[in-house]
């Protein structure tokens, strides 16, 4: 019975949807403005009742109620309460569901929040929201419908894949797509935007913390992403190039190209169409994305279970939402006109270099990515592109970008002083040629590309540590002006320097990779194990019981000097219900380093295969993300944002005040 | 020109989209590899039989079409083929050879006791080598080997009915009067 | 599917072994690292997201092995690709041999950049930067960052 309620709540919230998607546009064409308001009541409501039908479905895998189909597929009653609830994101009809959740969310949010903004713009706004709700939610109830009984009811269900059963789960699917669907209010704006015929200033202030808020999010969702492989995975690795990565990486490259490029169109009036363009192609690539992980165009270990049927309702939707809107600009964006000039030296010709390269880092990811669907679709050679082909590719471009992200915020607006930055950038300099002599003489010529990128990541990092040295004129002007200026510094200020600083942690950690140890062994009861200083002893294995598993732990104590610091307990565990084995890792970590140990195959006698690795600097690729993901999320904080476009005036009226 | 510009992001889309059209094509699995074997000379092999038996070499099938089908009593899909592979021989009026892949010999004796053999002769290939050297990567596979020991075509999964009539029938007489 | 089933048999019968073991290693370390720097370039065809360096599949740990083969016996790199290309196809190789099939991918990037790098500078050419802006005096500047502080 209350399963019918949360299906007939997801019918209920199409056709609110359906209503979003219309009335509001037409209200905002004859400027009426009850029929614009309708776009708000719609978008709140729709989402409560999204809401209302998740939470019957959660409700579901909860009670293990085995007459849903998917609660039959993906579940059982053993499994613990946490993966149950998990588990309902972890398939695909599940996760269609978070999915139109959050775009609601969002919606709702712009109805709820987004009261700084003219009414016509909202509505439309609104109303592309609504119409991007109807895609999906129609995609949902007639492809993909969770709420589909199993007759007859079998007494317990098939269970979820065991690598899913991690608290991985719990949060890795949710903040990516807060992160991917977030932006499609980047989408939204720009639509509607092109609707309306005008882009200016304020349109870049309204629309950049919503998009700042939807790449905090996908940061953290990729980070945990990456974190959850490498900790469950067994060898360390934590990023395969994988189609489904790819998937989430370019919209974030793309994403990072547009809030930083509506920094231009804020400031400077420039840079219009191109950051249009920018938040179109974002979502663009986010629903691309959805279309390979559940069209079963590709392999990949993130595919849901595929059906072509699916995928060909997807690529209708991908022609309508993103074919629309691109043409829409190509018919709409021609007559934006372009407004503040710049020199080619300057902080804006800085931001547009980020720009180029991230664009093309984006694009080169898309080739690698589809480039062998592409040929075997037309009949060509059936070839696979991986690690060697980005190494080679996209690497190379993030050395520019990661030399002028130390250089770019010292230039100034509208012409700047590239010698005068470079000047005052020799402390960065200094910094990252130690960081390559020290790295020479502790490990020689060998990993010269990974010396080369721990001494980018340190000129990037200070770099930008001398930036607010520079504006709060550390040294030259005396402690209490110093700290006077600090306190008065805006907090995106802040949130720039803090962001670029994590920035160049994560290029630490990823260059650091290369000085990884490893030492792999068959050992017995009793064995030692020598590896960067520590010892480890293999104490053996014990059988341990698990609510639908049983394993294999091990013991191992880490010694140093000869003192145990610590015993970790990797295991081996066995899914009688999936017939499959996972490893589950122990990690040691200092922050500084990880000591990562991973069980192997037992033999015959009682030994155990072991694999430990040293990995220094390896957990600074996830602490940088988390840094950056709080810098956006300061910039967010920043007070300027809710003022919105009227701000205070306290100036002479004789002086109409320019922006900052 | 400055208008063309502008067309380009809903071009370069639409040759995208008319890949992914393409992509979706029923037919097309994506985990499929083609044979890069194919119009090579078949590899040299010379294989022990199971308890009692011959063994199966590459010389015994030159200057004649054979069909090779490895398979695996582990092997679930294997079964799933095995009716069809019962009574093929005559269908197709071809020897039907079968290697054992990666299987422990009673394990594989079990399983024709329990199925049926329908193979001519069988060979044991516990180490998996001679099915690298064909580039076998996974069972069932079968392949068509023409007379004079090139390998034309392998089908990848277990056989069906339509794979039989459609392709397989075909092929062979056209490569036995050829 | 049906292939799918295939190949998740060899997943299902797969221990949890990951990576090389050590009874595959060779005892000779240069040549081990060869074969290790190799196996990290070819691709797992049963779990087609993986190396073989990385897969618990056996036909993984076959390859390996076989790899191993091949570089003790003396092959170059290129030869013992070779072997294993002239059987799996060029699908194996990670690094997509560079031919006129794989022009635009290999050259693609550069192609874009120089595109998007040559538009850029179009657009920054037309913006020029206008007349030259007199520097502030003093007592400008001081006015100026006074009604910054203010604002925020």
């Amino acid at each position: 019975m209350i399963v019918e309620f949360g299906h007939f709540a997801l019918i209920l919230a199409l056709c609110l949807a359906a209503l979003q998607a219309t009335v509001p546009l037409y209200g905002a064409s004859r400027n009426h403005a009850g029929l614009m308001a309708v776009g708000q009541s719609a978008a709140v409501a729709q989402f409560l009742l999204i809401a209302a039908s998740f939470a019957v479905l959660v409700n579901a895998y909860i009670v293990s109620d085995f007459s849903l189909a998917t609660v039959v597929e993906n579940s059982q009653s053993t499994k613990p309460l946490l993966y149950k609830i998990t588990g309902v994101w972890g398939n695909h009809e599940g996760s269609m569901v978070l999915w139109v959740l959050i775009l609601s969310l969002f919606g709702a949010a712009v109805a709820l929040f987004g009261d700084n903004l003219p009414p016509s713009l909202r509505a439309r706004v609104l109303a592309v929201q609504g119409m991007i709700g109807v895609g999906f939610l129609t995609f949902i109830l007639f492809t993909s419908n969770p709420f589909l009984r199993a007759q007859p009811a079998p007494l317990d269900g098939n269970g979820m894949n065991p690598v899913l059963q991690d608290p991985g789960l719990a949060f890795h699917p949710p903040f990516l797509y807060l992160g991917y669907v977030g932006f499609s209010v980047a989408f939204s704006f720009a639509v509607a935007a092109l609707i309306e015929g005008r882009v200016d200033a304020a349109w870049a202030r309204w629309v950049r913390p919503w998009s700042l808020a939807a790449w905090c999010a996908l940061t953290i969702g990729i980070a945990m992403g990456s974190w959850w492989a490498y900790y469950t995975l067994g060898w360390g690795g934590w990023w395969f190039w994988d189609p489904v990565e790819n998937a989430s990486f370019m919209p974030w490259l793309v994403g990072t190209a547009l809030i930083h490029s509506a920094i231009v169109v804020e400031k400077r009036d420039a840079l219009k169409s191109w950051t249009i363009l920018l938040a179109i192609v974002t979502f663009s690539l986010s629903l691309v994305g959805t279309f390979l992980v559940r069209s079963g165009v590709l392999t990949s270990v993130h595919a849901f279970a595929v059906d072509p049927t699916r995928g060909t309702y997807i690529l209708i939707l991908l022609v309508l939402a993103i074919g629309g809107s691109l043409t829409l600009y190509a018919v709409r964006a021609p007559a934006l006109q372009g407004g503040g000039l710049f020199a080619p030296i300057s902080r804006e010709a800085a931001l547009v270099l980020n720009n180029v390269l991230l664009a093309t880092a984006a694009a080169t990811v898309f080739l690698g990515t589809l480039y062998p669907l592409f040929l075997d679709t037309i009949g060509g050679p059936k070839l696979s592109v991986g690690f060697p082909f980005f190494n080679r590719t996209f690497v190379p471009l993030m050395v520019p970008a990661l030399l002028a992200v130390a250089v770019g915020p010292l230039l100034a607006w509208k012409r700047g002083d590239l010698k005068g930055a470079l000047q005052r950038l020799w402390f960065a300099f200094a910094a990252a040629l130690l960081v390559a002599l020290v790295g020479l003489y502790l490990a020689g010529f060998k990993p010269i590309l990974a010396l080369l990128g721990l001494a980018l990541a340190a000129w990037a990092g200070i770099g930008a540590l001398v930036e607010w040295a520079e504006r709060v004129k550390l040294f030259r002007a005396g402690a209490a002006e110093t700290w006077r200026r600090a306190r008065h510094l805006p907090r995106a200020s802040y949130a720039m320097t803090i962001a670029h600083f994590g920035l160049a942690v994560s290029v630490a950690g990823i260059a650091a990779s290369a000085f990884a140890v490893e030492q792999i062994q068959m050992l017995h009861p009793g064995d030692t194990l020598p590896i960067a200083g520590y010892v480890l002893k293999f104490d053996g294995t014990e059988k341990v019981q698990g609510p639908n598993f049983t394993a294999d732990r091990a013991t191992i104590e880490v010694q140093r000097d000869g003192a145990t610091v610590e015993e970790l307990h990797p295991q081996r565990r066995f899914f009688p219900l999936q017939q499959m084995t996972t490893s589950v890792t122990a990690i040691r970590s200092n922050l500084l380093a990880d000591l990562y140990v991973a069980l192997g195959d037992p033999d015959d006698s009682n030994g155990s295969t072991v694999r430990a690795y040293w990995k220094p600097l390896t957990p600074w690729i996830w602490i940088g993300a988390v840094i950056m993901a709080f810098g956006g999320v300061l910039s967010l904080s920043d007070r300027r944002w809710r003022v919105g476009v009227a701000a205070r005036r306290r100036l002479p009226a004789a002086h109409p005040a320019p922006g900052e | 020109m400055r208008r063309l510009l502008f067309l380009l992001p809903v071009a370069l889309f639409v040759a995208v989209a008319v890949y992914f059209l393409l992509a979706l094509n029923p037919n097309r699995d994506p985990t499929l590899v083609p044979s890069a074997m194919i119009d090579k000379p078949a590899p040299a092999f010379q294989l022990a039989g199971l308890d009692g038996g011959q063994g199966l070499a590459l010389n015994a099938l030159k200057g004649q079409v054979a069909v090779v089908n490895f398979f695996a009593s582990w092997c679930e899909p294997c079964r799933d083929e095995h009716s069809l592979l019962m009574g093929l021989e005559k269908r197709i009026g071809v020897p039907v050879y079968g290697i054992a892949y990666k299987d422990k010999q009673p394990d594989t004796e079990h399983f024709l006791k329990q199925l049926g053999d329908p193979y001519h002769a069988i060979g044991v290939d516990e180490s998996g080598r001679t099915a690298i050297d064909f580039g076998v990567y996974g069972v069932p596979e079968t392949y068509v080997i023409d007379k004079e020991g090139r390998i034309r075509k392998r089908f990848v999964g277990p056989l069906n009915e339509r794979q039989v009539t459609q392709e397989l029938l075909p092929l062979v007489q056209q490569l036995q009067h050829s | 599917m049906k292939v799918l089933f295939a190949l998740l048999a060899f997943l299902l019968l797969a221990p949890a072994a990951r990576a090389v073991e050590p009874s595959e290693r060779l005892s000779d370390p240069t040549l081990e690292a060869r074969a290790r720097a190799l196996s990290e370039e070819l691709r797992c065809l049963v779990c087609q997201n993986e190396t073989i360096d990385e897969s618990s599949a056996p036909l993984a740990h076959d390859l390996r092995v076989l790899l191993r083969e091949r570089i003790a016996a003396g092959d170059t790199d290129a030869q013992a690709l070779k072997f294993l290309t002239d059987r799996y196809g060029d699908f194996v190789l990670l690094k997509p041999p560079v031919e006129p099939a794989t022009y635009l991918l290999w050259f693609g990037p550069i192609i874009v950049l120089l595109l998007a790098g040559s538009g850029a500078l179009v657009y920054l050419r037309h913006r020029k930067a206008g007349a030259p802006v007199a520097p502030l005096s003093a007592a400008e500047e001081k006015r100026i960052e006074r009604l910054l502080e203010e604002e925020s």
